[in-house]
């Protein structure tokens, strides 16, 4: 560091290149390229491959994994149909439930803080817990819900995580009802930044309440509104700790992060798993391009 | 972007308070505890549960008062069940993963944030891109990569990919916190011959303090509530964080809920802790990536 201390400069009008933000750079980028950069590609080979995890020389299959994947395996199609539903549970329910607690609690009232505490408390639980504590609620005798239907006299109650038709849902409530609190304290955040003068210019002009909330405030909250649909995609996507904790893929609640890593870790298909988390990429993709390119709008007009 | 960390500060938009208003409130505040209460009711249920034992539970059911409240589950997960050990390995993983990750980004940030060159904006926008990927697209290289390195079954290789993988996320906010910093500061330090890396150790880095803070805070939960990483790149036992290590018990106590139960409230703990004793910041570290 001392050659770059000795050089002094004015950074703003520089023009000759300056190495000093390189030298800082260096080992970040250095970490952030083995582990992050290097492997995202490495995946796009492993996937046109037909690796086992051993043979140190897999074969080269180009797209089979691809076409197999897309035309005759059932468990992709039934993953991607569940990720979908969970994108589509993410975007709607924690986020205008979300959106209605903090309505609720930008307001000061006794007790407010508690209240905010017990919504976003989930958050600091691992979903590791969450899936056991979920797995205990839904439990088909003594559990929660069941004990509370046989108390009042259900004869046959449904067996949640047991049950095909139901499991999936089971699990993304589990994991819709983390998600509120998040969704609270970003919407939160977003209404502490609302400048008051909008919002009083609008009383003055007799705006009554829904009005006030449909007409200015949540014209407002758009930018937070975006980053939070956005954050739900990729949560949505991601999601795997609570289907591999709750059900392990089981009674048709496959979901691409916990198939991909069935068929890599469990099956030893490698190739195959790479081209599952090929696919999980290029959806996320979409979404990654679409943030970025607000970030890159904000950032030139900074 | 601005991603100053700022002080909460009370809501300023109250309500005018009207004649009826103390009935009306007291009906509101009676729905919120109902609300609240009903929304915690998982967690409740497992706390309760915790207290019982599996045969007074599968006899008279989960919504009876208990017949007895006994400790033994605790004991049970802490001793035979391990979390003990599994505690430990989270902490053994997460401090060196949070120190290291902090420093580098705080590097790496410093230089975006201070530079101008010619790669300066599409090194920002890689590490945001990066804070986005699914875990799925790096499983099988750095399972690989660990391998050959063997590094494979060491908590180092979760150190180093929490280290990494955080980085984006911790640069974004770093960066953009510090450029909040006024150019001033530094002017005056550099008159008085400070080096580059004096001015980032001895003004930005103190400066920076508030922001690491919030950081940490979130980061500390994240890396501690990991659980794909841990199944992963580890195999023995004895090394897994209780995050991993719960998975086993609840194999290992099949049907004895009530374990399960207190192994999971226990593994809570010291998230909770921060939380409680951290929350300013907490909340702060989830706020700052999105204040755009």
């Amino acid at each position: 560091m001392a050659q770059a201390a000795s050089v002094t400069r004015n950074t703003r009008t520089k023009r000759r290149i300056d190495w000093t933000p390189y030298l800082f750079l260096l080992v970040p980028l250095a970490v952030y390229f083995v582990w992050i950069i290097a492997p995202t590609f490495y995946t796009f080979y492993l996937s046109m491959t037909n690796w086992d995890g051993i043979d140190p020389y897999p074969k080269f299959i180009f797209l089979d994994n691809f076409q197999y994947l897309f035309t005759k395996d059932r468990t992709f199609s039934e993953a991607l149909i569940n990720n979908l539903r969970w994108v589509v549970v993410f975007i709607t329910i924690p986020t205008s439930a979300g959106l209605g607690l903090a309505m609720v609690f930008n307001n000061e009232m006794r007790g407010g803080r508690w209240y905010k505490i017990s919504f976003y408390s989930p958050l600091v639980i691992s979903l590791t817990v969450i899936g056991l504590i979920w797995g205990w609620v839904y439990h088909p005798r003594a559990g929660l819900i069941n004990g509370f239907l046989s108390i009042i006299g259900v004869e046959d109650p449904p067996g949640w995580l047991g049950d095909r038709g139901l499991a999936i849902w089971c699990v993304i409530i589990a994991a819709a009802w983390r998600q509120v609190g998040y969704v609270m304290v970003l919407y939160l955040a977003g209404l502490k930044n609302i400048d008051p003068s909008f919002v009083d210019a609008a009383r003055v002009d007799g705006a009554n309440r829904w009005q006030l909330f449909r007409r200015v405030i949540l014209p407002l909250l758009a930018p937070v509104t975006t980053i939070v649909v956005v954050i739900s995609i990729i949560d949505s996507l991601r999601a795997f700790d609570l289907v591999s904790i709750m059900t392990r893929g089981a009674q048709s609640t496959q979901v691409l992060a916990n198939f991909m890593y069935i068929e890599a870790f469990n099956n030893y298909r490698m190739g195959y798993g790479a081209a599952i988390a090929v696919v999980l990429f290029a959806i996320s993709m979409v979404f990654i391009i679409f943030y970025l390119s607000r970030v890159i709008k904000d950032e030139l007009e900074y | 972007m601005s991603t100053a960390v700022q002080p909460l500060e009370k809501p300023t938009t109250s309500r005018p308070a009207g004649s009826s208003s103390i009935w009306r409130s007291t009906v509101m505040h009676i729905f919120l505890i109902a609300w609240a209460l009903l929304w915690l009711l998982p967690i409740i249920a497992a706390v309760v549960t915790s207290f019982r034992t599996m045969d007074d539970i599968s006899t008279h059911g989960f919504w009876t008062l208990p017949q007895e409240i006994t400790l033994e589950n605790f004991d049970q997960a802490w001793n035979q069940a391990r979390v003990s050990v599994y505690l430990g390995n989270s902490f053994k993983i997460t401090i060196p993963s949070l120190i290291g990750t902090l420093f580098l980004s705080s590097l790496g940030a410093y230089a975006l944030a201070r530079y101008k060159f010619r790669l300066n904006l599409p090194i920002y926008f890689m590490f945001i891109a990066g804070t986005m990927l699914p875990f799925q697209i790096l499983l099988l290289p750095v399972f690989r990569l660990t391998n050959s390195l063997r590094l494979y079954d060491t908590q180092l290789a979760l150190i180093l990919i929490h280290t990494a993988f955080q980085m984006g996320f911790c640069t974004f906010v770093l960066r953009n916190f510090m450029r909040t910093v006024p150019s001033e500061i530094f002017d005056a330090a550099r008159v008085d011959g400070a080096g580059e890396f004096l001015m980032y150790w001895r003004i930005m880095l103190p400066l920076s303090l508030p922001a690491m803070a919030a950081l940490a805070t979130l980061e500390f939960t994240w890396i501690f509530n990991d659980y794909l990483w841990a199944i992963i790149l580890l195999q023995s036992d004895s090394l897994k964080p209780v995050t991993a290590g719960l998975a086993t018990l609840k194999g290992q106590f099949n049907t004895n809920w009530p374990v399960i139960t207190s192994g999971a409230l226990i593994s809570t703990l010291p998230t909770v802790l921060v939380f409680i004793f951290l929350q300013r910041y907490f909340i702060q570290g989830l706020t700052l990536g999105s204040e755009k």
